[in-house]
């Protein structure tokens, strides 16, 4: 095929749950490409001699070469090549925003739409899964040191996928019951089944990776003594956990979540399926989400999934400004979540049980640009209304989970708790220990953390094979690696 | 997987379970808790650690049977286990010698008073520990309490046991004999809290209190526990679970504890009825 023919083959979609059917569902939107369409999308690449796409990928997986094997058939190939470098590639093909990432630098997307590079992962990922045949990749011979990584999030399973490749032992310490992080608690099931967070864990215990679940590292131990407990190295991806709220009045009257809870109840502990699962969760008629990020979309289609008449999501900017990945905010729509745009809450009301009830909201207009580049909200005088409600999910962000800086005293954090660590090395100020994810970066994505969890692993690695490397100062950034980690 | 290996009945609805859980146990201090799920569809629910044995590598839980997780673990038999135990969680209690020391414990509390009270008496306060129980029935841990108190005054709401009164008018009667209290820690159910800080707030008595708002994952990242204290939004589980009682709203703490009370039931039943029909099967 040349290049002319490639370029006229339309971007094939995703078959999916139609709008009304999934919105009282937990499944799975997205059915996924099946063998047919991947293989017409596979054509669609252009083979580049140099692949810009790659360089929109933090995880640097080969993308033509993975593209070239789906299109000639060789699914088993495609996926080893995919996890040559991704050791999570089911969950990556879900939830990566791949528009702002690899997709945003394909050739084929400067006259046409881009190749659906993150489909065609996930296509290949579920093909091996289905199988049941996953193949394991060859270990380096075992170096015997030891390496602790505390948060088995996004970031974590990247540093351990790696590191286990590179020879070492390493132990995962894992706050809650099921590991995954976010892709557990946050992630909900219609987005990122749970099976798949499990199967992907799985292959990386077959892989030798010890797993401690129901270990808080902070409280049972410390960094100081995992230290001492013989392990050589250790990566902290502890994730930014700690809700924020707006602290404006009301904020605790029940009723009122943090998007954090609300997510936690129903994805990690199936408060949906309550009263099978003892676990439970508001019934609502109309739920307020306020934020405009992934967490917002993910709960406002949860409360829609758990039965409310009405979900409104209220933010303070307008929809261009929304960080949210573009198709989760169609999805939304298309499931009739309602947006409330350019409107802020300043508070809610309770009845006499202290539930909430209503809420107070101001609209808003933008202003000039500030510090994010985004155009600042500015209240409009006088246009406050009240809308009546019974559930609110406060979506705004998260900071730090604070319990490994607070008990590691010589781990230097800045002004807002997030550890000081270099990205381009992962190194922090305590030797011998690395970071990466959110809880250096504050709330970013799933991709930038394992970006993180991989360049970690590169460097623990040369930390332990020769420890004079910590003294050394990091290779001056290139600017290519730079742009790579704006995306 | 952690199993249990003793259980008892101390009083009508009220359990002890001593379970396996090595690592706590070495690490735990008084006024620290766990997070336990019993099984696959379990909830998770705070249980304040009452004791522990390092020697075992056990901990010792006391609980009383207020719904469908309690009823679920009071039927659990020595060799079953737990599914996951997470801990210890909280800061612990801060343990000084103030010189004389007030504990109290109403109902279940006194499970959550009587590590506190025994790591007070073990940094060589004098410790006055005060016991309430709605009535005789509901009374446990006398001796065990008695043996780590310098002085014990026991009452029962009905008079069946001890002196009738509530724990109140016990603590009144130390302060009129003119015992210099530097400390109170009062735990027990919110409204006896409520009102042992009404009074030493009358008498300027520094008070702890101990709260048990509903908790998902005890480590900071929901913010279901919060509270309010001195009018600041505080999470009980890392910020907590002791707070200066004088600084604590209970109304919105009474209020958030009900915020489930319907579900709390709908489970409940649910499970009792499930019960009810294994039994008549089995009959």
């Amino acid at each position: 095929m040349d290049p002319k023919e490639r370029m006229k083959i339309p971007r094939q979609k995703m078959p999916e749950q139609k709008p009304d059917v999934r919105a009282k569902n937990f499944n799975e939107v997205p059915f996924g490409y099946t063998e047919e369409l991947a293989l017409k999308e596979a054509n669609r690449c252009l083979q580049c001699k140099k692949p810009s796409c790659m360089k929109g990928c933090p995880v640097e997986i080969n993308i033509p070469s993975f593209i070239k094997l789906i299109a000639e058939g060789h699914h088993w190939e495609a996926i080893r090549k995919i996890k040559e470098t991704n050791s999570l590639p089911a969950v990556c093909g879900r939830v990566c925003p791949q528009e702002s990432q690899c997709e945003s630098y394909c050739i084929v997307g400067k006259k046409a739409e881009p190749v659906a590079i993150g489909r065609l992962e996930r296509f290949a990922a579920d093909y091996e899964r289905r199988s049941g045949k996953v193949v394991k990749p060859g270990l380096a011979p075992p170096t015997g040191k030891r390496v602790a990584i505390v948060g088995s999030g996004p970031a974590g399973l990247t540093a351990a996928g790696d590191l286990i490749r590179m020879g070492h032992k390493v132990v995962i310490f894992e706050a809650l019951h099921k590991a995954g992080g976010v892709l557990v608690y946050g992630i909900p099931e219609f987005r990122l089944p749970k099976e798949i967070v499990q199967a992907e864990v799985d292959f990386l215990a077959d892989l030798g990776i010890e797993i401690h679940l129901n270990t808080v590292v902070g409280k049972a131990d410390t960094l100081d003594d995992l230290l001492s407990d013989g392990f050589d190295a250790i990566f902290v991806g502890t994730g930014a956990g700690a809700p924020l709220f707006m602290n404006i009045p009301g904020e605790n009257l029940s009723g009122v979540y943090s998007a954090n809870e609300y997510l936690t109840r129903s994805n990690l502990m199936k408060a949906y399926l309550f009263p099978d699962y003892d676990t439970p969760i508001a019934t609502s008629r109309i739920v307020a989400v306020v934020g405009g990020g992934n967490v917002a979309m993910d709960s406002a289609r949860t409360a829609l999934r758990l039965g409310a008449e009405q979900v409104h999501l209220i933010y303070r900017r307008s929809k261009e400004e929304m960080p949210a990945r573009s198709e989760e905010v169609h999805h939304a729509e298309e499931e009739g979540v309602i947006f409330d745009l350019l409107t802020n809450p300043i508070r809610y009301i309770g009845d006499d049980k202290g539930r909430v009830v209503a809420v107070e909201c101001q609209k808003m207009e933008l202003g000039e640009p500030d510090q994010s580049g985004r155009r600042r909200p500015v209240p409009i005088k006088g246009s406050e209304y009240t809308m009546e409600l019974d559930t609110v999910i406060v979506a705004i962000g998260n900071g730090p989970n604070p319990l490994v800086p607070s008990t590691t005293p010589d781990l230097e954090v800045n002004r807002k708790g997030n550890i000081t660590a270099d990205l381009q090395t992962c190194k922090t100020s305590k030797r011998g220990v690395f970071a990466g994810g959110d809880i250096v970066r504050g709330a970013a994505t799933v991709i930038l953390a394992m970006g993180d969890g991989k360049v970690a692993a590169r460097s623990i690695d040369a930390y332990l094979k020769d420890p004079g490397w910590w003294d050394r100062p990091a290779p001056e950034p290139t600017p290519e690696k730079e742009e790579k980690k704006a995306g | 997987m952690h199993k249990i290996v003793r259980t008892d009945t101390l009083a009508p609805s009220m359990f002890l379970m001593e379970l396996e859980a090595p690592k706590i146990a070495e690490k735990r201090k008084a006024g620290q808790f766990i997070i336990l799920r019993i099984d696959e569809k379990g909830e998770r629910v705070p249980f304040t650690i009452s004791d522990s044995d390092t020697a075992r590598g056990t901990l010792t839980l006391i609980y009383q049977v207020v719904g469908k997780t309690t009823a679920q673990m009071s039927a659990l038999r020595v060799g079953d286990s737990i599914l996951d135990v997470v801990g210890p969680l909280g800061k612990p209690t801060h343990i000084e010698n103030f010189g004389t020391v007030c504990c109290i414990g109403g109902g279940t509390g006194i499970a959550i008073a009587y590590p506190i009270a025994k790591a007070l008496g073990g940094a060589g306060n004098t410790v006055i520990s005060i016991l309430g129980a709605r009535t005789k029935d509901l009374l446990f841990y006398e001796d065990e309490v008695r043996a780590i108190s310098n002085e014990l005054l026991v009452c029962t709401d009905d008079g069946s046991y001890g002196q009738k009164g509530l724990v109140t008018e016990m603590l009144k009667q130390l302060i009129d004999r003119g015992e210099k209290l530097k400390m109170v820690v009062a735990i027990g159910p919110v409204p006896m809290m409520k009102f042992v800080a009404r009074m030493t707030k009358e008498y300027e008595i520094p008070t702890i209190v101990s709260l048990n708002p509903i908790m998902i994952d005890g480590s900071g990242m929901c913010g279901c526990c919060r509270v309010s204290v001195g009018g600041a939004t505080k999470f009980v589980c890392v910020d907590g679970p002791e707070f200066d009682a004088h600084q604590v709203d209970f109304e919105l703490l009474t209020k958030r504890l009900a915020t489930y009370r319907d579900k709390e039931t709908e489970s409940y039943n649910r499970y009792k009825h499930s019960k009810e029909e294994c039994k008549i099967g089995r009959g």
